[in-house]
């Protein structure tokens, strides 16, 4: 990896447990959870449901409160970080708000943020154009399909300065040709904006085809089980899903899945 | 506009259920009338007379609409005191007397719908206004509005606070609970993603007030105001009974019931009815409005 493995990790967590009381007793969500995550990776988190990989990145985003252990973020706690305004978040389902245009959403953090007027219209036309929907700027979230939807959740969390992005299934929902034409841009994303992306998926070649680094999780208690840096170089055509690097990465993915159920 | 035809079929059946009531209501008077002069009624003669008593028991509908646009464009126009003649409304008019309860109706409103939003948005930011106001509010309404508003009025009098204002207190009171129902839900209609997402922007609460739960409880914010005005011309009304007010609906439809005038009192009623699904289809159109600017067209 052209890397500098050197610099702080951007995020760093040591032995962190989250446990939800429930009505039916402990939910031990996470359990001694280890991992660094350098600056320019692109991380993803796969595993079965429930296995806490939405719940690892809400403790990034310092949307919940681990039990135990230590975790920071750009070298703050989570909640600096998130006065810092360190991270971007983009949640599992499209979430614009029903009553603002999409160039209105994607301003909403910049209204919030206190950027002035003629800064949030520059940026918002910027992102449109980074996410290919300059045009739809004054459509309403209702008027574009779900891949566009997705697309302007995104823009709204890559339109203020945070160098961290945090995707959570963002394209659970769509199907797969939408889905390779994301995942190609997210990746020409990344690349153009340097930023250090945390992504939840359910797909293994997703999963693959995206990330420097594939962090593999069971659930009862919610865990890693691998970790696997890619050796796929950063640019990646569509067609490397065929080359023997991928498949053997893919095989290795499943293996770590696989082992995780066998524990249950 | 397809709501038309039902609307009007409706109507028509509550006119001719009224039209046949008419008759066995009126008929005593009018059969005493004949007795007394020693004639035979005939079906028909018996009919037009119910029809056209000066005081029935029941106002045929078409002597309430002549009552209605005697007492309003009639006397306006050509009243010795509309005003056409003197320049100021006739104090016969119902023109003068809906104005002097949809004034008082409206102020009420106002400071109800207001009071509503600034008590709701207090309940959704803090626990103890949360535990305290709401059994407060649901126990205001308990009482009957016929028993309190009498007190307030009087009480009002007493310490030199008279016409406008007592009036507009009692709207006030019927108006301010549906608002702050209304609203407390509405606020706290977003999501649980909704207000993550705020969060990750580390917005405070004011932001959140202001980008997130007002604009969510829009919806839910004119259908209570619509309740508010209703509510609230019943106030006006109700208000003006205990103290012998001498102008308003209110003043028009005791002095009716007072000398038995009762297509006066209808009158009234009706003018109540009028004003009341009027400014209903007002705050109707302000909704679709908004919501339509809002990308929320119902
Ligand atoms: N707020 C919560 N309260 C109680 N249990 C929760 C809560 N959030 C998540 N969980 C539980 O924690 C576990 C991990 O959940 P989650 O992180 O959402 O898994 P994943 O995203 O991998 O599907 C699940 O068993 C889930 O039911
Ligand atoms: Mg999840």
């Amino acid at each position: 990896m052209m890397k500098d493995s050197s610099a702080a990790p951007v995020i760093s967590a040591r032995d962190l447990s989250l446990t939800f009381q429930t009505g039916d007793g402990p939910v031990h969500a996470l359990k001694d959870v280890t991992l660094d995550i350098a600056k320019g990776e692109f991380v993803s988190f796969i595993g079965p449901s429930g296995c806490g990989k939405t719940t690892f990145l809400r403790v990034i985003a310092d949307l919940e409160h681990p039990t135990s252990g230590s975790i920071t973020v750009n070298g703050m706690s989570p909640d600096a970080a998130r006065r810092a305004r360190a991270y971007g978040y983009v949640f599992q389902a499209a979430d614009l708000y029903p009553w603002r245009t999409i160039a209105g959403n994607i301003k909403l953090p910049l209204e919030i943020m206190g950027y002035s007027a003629t800064e949030q219209n520059s940026r918002v036309e910027k992102v449109l154009e980074l996410v290919e929907l300059s045009g739809f700027a004054r459509k309403f979230p209702w008027q574009l399909s779900g891949g566009m939807q997705q697309r302007a959740s995104i823009a709204r969390a890559l339109a203020f300065d945070a160098d961290i992005l945090l995707m959570d299934e963002p394209f659970g929902a769509l199907d797969e040709i939408v889905r390779d034409r994301l995942n190609e841009q997210l990746l020409e994303l990344w690349a153009r904006t340097e930023k250090t992306i945390g992504f939840v998926t359910h797909s293994i070649p997703e999963a693959v085809y995206l990330s420097t680094k594939i962090v593999v999780m069971s659930p009862r208690p919610g865990r890693i089980t691998d970790i696997i840096d890619s050796p796929l170089p950063r640019i990646r055509p569509l067609d490397i899903r065929d080359s023997p690097e991928f498949i053997a990465i893919a095989h290795r993915v499943r293996d770590g899945l696989r082992a995780g159920h066998l524990d249950d | 506009m397809r709501n038309l035809v039902p609307v009007l079929a409706v109507s028509a059946a509550l006119i001719a259920i009224w039209y046949a009531a008419v008759i066995p209501m009126n008929q005593q008077w009018a059969q005493d009338q004949a007795r007394r002069a020693g004639q035979d009624l005939s079906f028909i003669a018996l009919v037009t007379d119910t029809m056209s008593q000066q005081r029935p028991r029941l106002p045929a509908p078409h002597q309430v609409a002549a009552e209605l646009w005697n007492s309003t464009v009639v006397e306006e126009l050509t009243g010795r005191r509309g005003i056409v003649n003197t320049g100021s409304l006739s104090n016969r008019s119902l023109v003068y007397h809906g104005w002097v309860t949809l004034s008082a109706t409206l102020l009420g409103f106002a400071i109800g719908s207001v009071l509503g939003i600034s008590l709701a948005i207090g309940i959704v930011h803090n626990r103890a206004m949360d535990a305290s106001i709401m059994p407060w509010a649901i126990a205001s309404q308990t009482i009957p509005i016929l028993a309190i508003a009498p007190m307030i009025i009087v009480v009002l009098n007493a310490v030199g606070i008279t016409g406008l204002v007592p009036k507009a207190i009692i709207s006030t009171y019927l108006s301010f609970f549906p608002v702050v129902v209304g609203m407390v839900k509405g606020l706290r209609a977003p999501d649980h993603m909704q207000l993550d997402l705020m969060k990750t922007y580390y917005a405070s609460g004011p932001q959140v007030l202001l980008k997130l739960r007002l604009p969510s409880s829009m919806p839910y914010l004119f259908t209570s105001l619509k309740v508010a005005i209703a509510a609230a011309l019943v106030g006006a009304i109700v208000a003006e009974l205990p103290t012998g007010a001498v102008a308003g609906l209110g003043a028009r439809l005791l002095s009716g019931s007072y000398y038995g005038q009762t297509v006066q009192i209808w009158s009234a009623l009706f003018a109540a009815a009028i004003l009341a699904a009027s400014m209903v289809a007002l705050i109707s159109i302000l909704q679709r409005v908004t919501l339509k600017r809002m990308g929320m067209a119902a």
